[in-house]
């Protein structure tokens, strides 16, 4: 007997260009102790499954057609006393940002003890030792002292095990976690996976897990949707769904995850969601002037070297210098990239990555140490024009599609601005000559120039951005995690337009991302950062077989299990956007 | 680009805008409408006073003093010459109104557009570069937001006078009014400017534009400035109504504009003297079309803080 019943469910947001349809015909049932994985991209409609159950679909949208029940009694037609009674009380939520869920404002015991309160008829006492037991069960040390405290004394795990305790704090026999994970670091993310999952299964609660991430899929369901334009287009027991996928749809996506055990050359073709951008026009990169930034002169050495790079960033300001507090960012990091490899840095949020980025293109100047650019000691110019002359062959893609682009101008002079700036063409005809190329080149199309950045998605703002970076003509590009703000099958395009873009222009790359998965398919050499600190550089493939540093060893251990998904996704098996239902 | 094509760009861009969100939301609300429909005709009427106005109450040669204080054409002792009646020294009421809007609504964007363009600038200034340039601007910036609007405006209008003597104050005095009226608003653009500029610089695409090597003022102006506007827009809206008021209030106490060039506040000061001794419509009927300028100006603000602010759509 199923405990949380879907039948049909269709979700509806009413607005003035006609009815948004967030999903439609959604089928799905869970049994107690049963882990429901519901996976899809951004759009999909997963999340609005969510918020449906527990009644919290923002206005004006509502369930326009279909059932839920919860432990056979109807619940989607409950008003809203009779919803604010369930909720907390019989279904349970875990919300992505940990940072953002809890009331800053109280300690954690005011909100364990009003929740408490509110749902069972306990007295302060019984309330308060429940919190604590609460906090002891999700694997907070020192529970009694802990509960008096606020959030923002609790790191971000730690805040999200608080939330999965104010989820259960009321023994709910449905718990709805909406990408619980996403928010995290990789190493705190599988202790939390690994707590949500004992919690449900000691207790036997139903849990329904939205999440984009096949690798959390694929090591906690037991059953897996996969929605796509508000259906669900595959629904089965996760090995089954995972291993061998029958829906066109389900395979491209499972094709389009980098696995940390396999290197592919090119990811398989993926245009599912967004139409695979090809060049209409072949470039002759030889005698376009994109091929220009080739013809530079060889080097002996390495096209980047640091040297005991190190900066630290004031925390806590005051006038006695022994009162200020730092933070290094980095500290005696040396590397060198040789010319025309990838170079990857990986590492956890507040490593130090970024920085290192930023140290290199002149957004933050070092503290101590010096940085070499072909053969020039960067640190010690001083010539404006000498700077930009080198500026101009390093730039950079930037991890948010949203923010990178000035929204007020058009794509056309957002690309343009970097060739008028260096004055890198004779005549205007030639600039929008180049700019009509390069836009056609990273798969947008020349006519592309004439919208505004609103008017594209996240993966062709972020071609937009690379068009930009390529429009200095530059030898040396640093992405920085450009892919992370991306859906996966989206984020495999754009990894195969970078690839493909280093093979014609030899471009030398700097890749900064937390995802080793993707550092293996992208990187020649990958350095491991932590906490300001280059602990291991190595060959990719020789830091993958045997990593020496124990931190190295730690991350590596704690990459999702991704043997479940099917190997072998045919790279021939085309499905033209047109064929598929809407 | 030939002509066709940009014909058909005009084109679109006109479809664009009716099909967009802010129109969109301008027509839903009624009020709004309504506000935007009276204002517009404020603009017109004063725009075309000189027209629409049956004398000139600046020619004194139209200005028989027999005519004064005559009430409105509908009471008795009327005159159908003068719809909303005459003022103390015979001029027509109704085309006194009709320039005095023209005075205001003038005092009222120039000092908007001074306030702004200072605002704009030292609020970019000191949001960008920060440090010390930015303690200094909002250092002063506080210390002027501890004196009213209007003791502020009266200082300036009076070091005018010493400055210039009574003779050619009359000359500048509209000048001096929009600059002293101005300089007493430029605090609210500052901070809000400062703290989007805040908020943008650290964005990627500014972020982008420093790595591509654009200095600093290009990116200020270029990228900054027109990401920070949305907000200034509002506030110019409704500053536009507070100037008129300030205007008025000036105006009111006899520090405005000179009585040879009256504005609504001028006359609303002229029929004060009258209020009790029985001609109330000296100053009834310029106050009433200050108060519904002012409301109308004020809902189209409210409207458009509103359809600009993504939170509340």
């Amino acid at each position: 007997m199923s405990v949380l019943d879907i039948k049909n469910l269709e979700v509806t947001f009413p607005h003035r260009r006609g009815d948004f349809v967030a999903s439609k015909e959604v089928n799905l049932s869970v049994e107690p102790g049963e882990i429901l994985g519901i996976v899809g991209e951004s759009g999909a409609g997963k999340s609005t499954i969510g918020n449906a159950v527990i009644g919290l679909l923002e206005a004006p949208g509502h369930v326009s057609a279909g059932e839920i029940f919860l432990d056979g009694n109807r619940i989607d037609n409950l008003d809203g006393k009779m919803m604010r009674r369930l909720r907390g009380r019989r279904i349970g939520m875990i919300f992505q940002d940990p940072l953002t869920s809890l009331d800053p404002l109280q300690t954690i015991e005011f909100q364990l003890v009003e929740t408490i309160q509110y749902h069972l008829s306990l007295s302060a006492d019984e309330a308060h030792k429940r919190a604590v037991d609460l906090l002891d069960q999700v694997g907070i040390p020192d529970p009694e002292i802990r509960v008096g405290q606020y959030p923002h004394q609790f790191s971000g795990g730690m805040r999200q095990r608080v939330v999965i305790a104010l989820a259960l704090c009321a023994e709910p026999e449905v718990v709805i976690a909406d990408e619980p994970t996403t928010a995290l670091d990789v190493s705190i993310q599988a202790q939390i996976l690994e707590l949500m999952k004992s919690l449900c299964r000691d207790r036997q609660v139903a849990m329904i897990l939205i999440t984009h991430d096949m690798g959390v899929i694929a090591n906690m369901a037991d059953h897996v949707a996969v929605m796509y334009h508000g259906r669900v287009v595959e629904h089965g027991v996760t090995e089954q769904v995972l291993g061998s996928p029958e829906h066109p749809y389900t395979k491209s996506l499972i094709g389009a995850v980098p696995r940390p055990n396999i290197k592919v050359n090119r990811f398989p073709v993926v245009n599912y969601i967004e139409k695979a951008g090809v060049p209409t026009k072949n470039i002759d990169i030889a005698t376009h002037w994109l091929g220009e930034a080739i013809r530079h002169d060889k080097l002996d050495g390495p096209l980047l070297s640091l040297k005991d790079i190190g900066i630290r960033f004031q925390t806590r300001s005051s006038i006695f210098p022994s009162r200020r507090l730092w933070l290094d960012a980095a500290k005696n990091v040396s590397f060198d990239i040789e010319q025309g490899e990838t170079f990857g840095l990986v590492g956890e949020s507040g490593s130090g990555k970024s920085t290192i980025a930023r140290l290199i293109t002149g957004l933050h100047d070092p503290a101590a140490g010096t940085i070499y650019f072909a053969g020039e000691n960067l640190t010690a110019l001083t010539k404006k024009a000498d700077i930009l002359a080198l500026r101009r062959q390093m730039q950079m893609i930037f991890q948010d599609p949203f923010s990178s682009l000035n929204a007020r101008m058009r794509v056309k002079d957002i690309v343009a601005e970097p060739i008028r700036f260096h004055g890198l063409t004779d005549n205007k005809t030639e600039t929008r000559q180049v700019v009509a190329d390069l836009l056609d080149h990273v798969g947008l199309g020349a006519k592309a120039g004439e919208k505004y950045p609103h008017e594209f998605s996240g993966g062709q703002r972020q071609r937009i951005s690379i068009a930009r970076a390529l429009a200095t003509r530059p030898r040396f590009l640093i992405c920085d995690e450009p892919t992370s703000a991306l859906d996966v099958s989206i984020q495999a395009q754009i990894l195969n337009l970078l690839k493909d873009l280093q093979d014609e222009l030899g471009l030398t790359m700097l890749f900064i991302s937390h995802d080793l998965a993707v550092m293996r398919q992208m990187c020649n050499r990958i350095g491991v950062m932590r906490q300001g600190v280059l602990c291991e550089v190595a060959d990719t493939e020789t830091l993958f077989k045997t990593p020496e540093h124990t931190y190295t060893q730690q991350l590596l251990s704690l990459m999702p299990n991704m043997d479940l998904l099917a190997r072998d996704i045919d790279s021939t098996d085309r499905h033209p956007l047109e064929n598929l239902p809407n | 680009m030939n002509s066709t094509e940009q014909a058909t760009e005009r084109q679109s861009a006109i479809r664009r805008l009716l099909d967009h969100d802010i129109t969109y939301s301008f027509f839903r609300s009624k009020v709004t409408v309504i506000a935007g429909i009276v204002t517009l005709i404020y603009f017109i009427a004063t725009l075309f006073a000189p027209i629409i106005a049956p004398y000139d109450p600046f020619d004194l040669s139209t200005v028989d003093l027999l005519d004064s204080q005559i009430p409105p054409a509908w009471m008795a002792n009327g005159d159908p010459r003068f719809v909303l009646g005459t003022d103390d020294q015979g001029r027509d009421l109704f085309s006194a109104i009709l320039y005095g809007s023209r005075v205001s609504i003038s005092v009222g964007f120039v000092s908007v557009a001074f306030a702004a363009t200072l605002g704009i600038f030292l609020g970019l200034v000191s949001g960008y570069f920060g440090g010390r340039i930015d303690a200094v601007i909002m250092r002063i910036a506080e210390v002027q937001l501890t004196f009213p609007a209007i003791l502020i405006a009266l200082l300036i209008d009076g070091v005018a006078r010493g400055v210039f003597g009574e003779l050619d104050r009359e000359q500048y005095a509209f000048w001096i009014l929009a600059f002293a009226i101005g300089l007493s608003f430029w605090v609210q653009y500052a901070r809000t400017v400062r703290a989007s500029t805040l908020v943008e610089k650290n964005k990627e695409y500014v972020q982008a534009a420093r790595v591509i090597g654009i200095p600093s003022l290009v990116i200020m102006v270029r990228h900054v400035l027109p990401n920070v506007l949305g907000p200034v827009l509002v506030i110019a809206t409704i500053n536009l109504a507070l100037a008129i008021v300030l205007e008025a209030t000036l105006s009111f106490l006899g520090v405005g504009v000179p009585a040879t060039q009256p504005s609504l506040g001028t006359l609303i000061r002229i029929g004060n003297n009258f209020l009790f001794s029985g001609e109330w419509w000296i100053a009834i009927f310029p106050g009433l079309v200050l108060a519904v300028l002012v409301l109308a100006v004020n809902l189209l603000g409210d409207w458009l803080r509103d359809a600009l602010n993504p939170k509340l759509r």
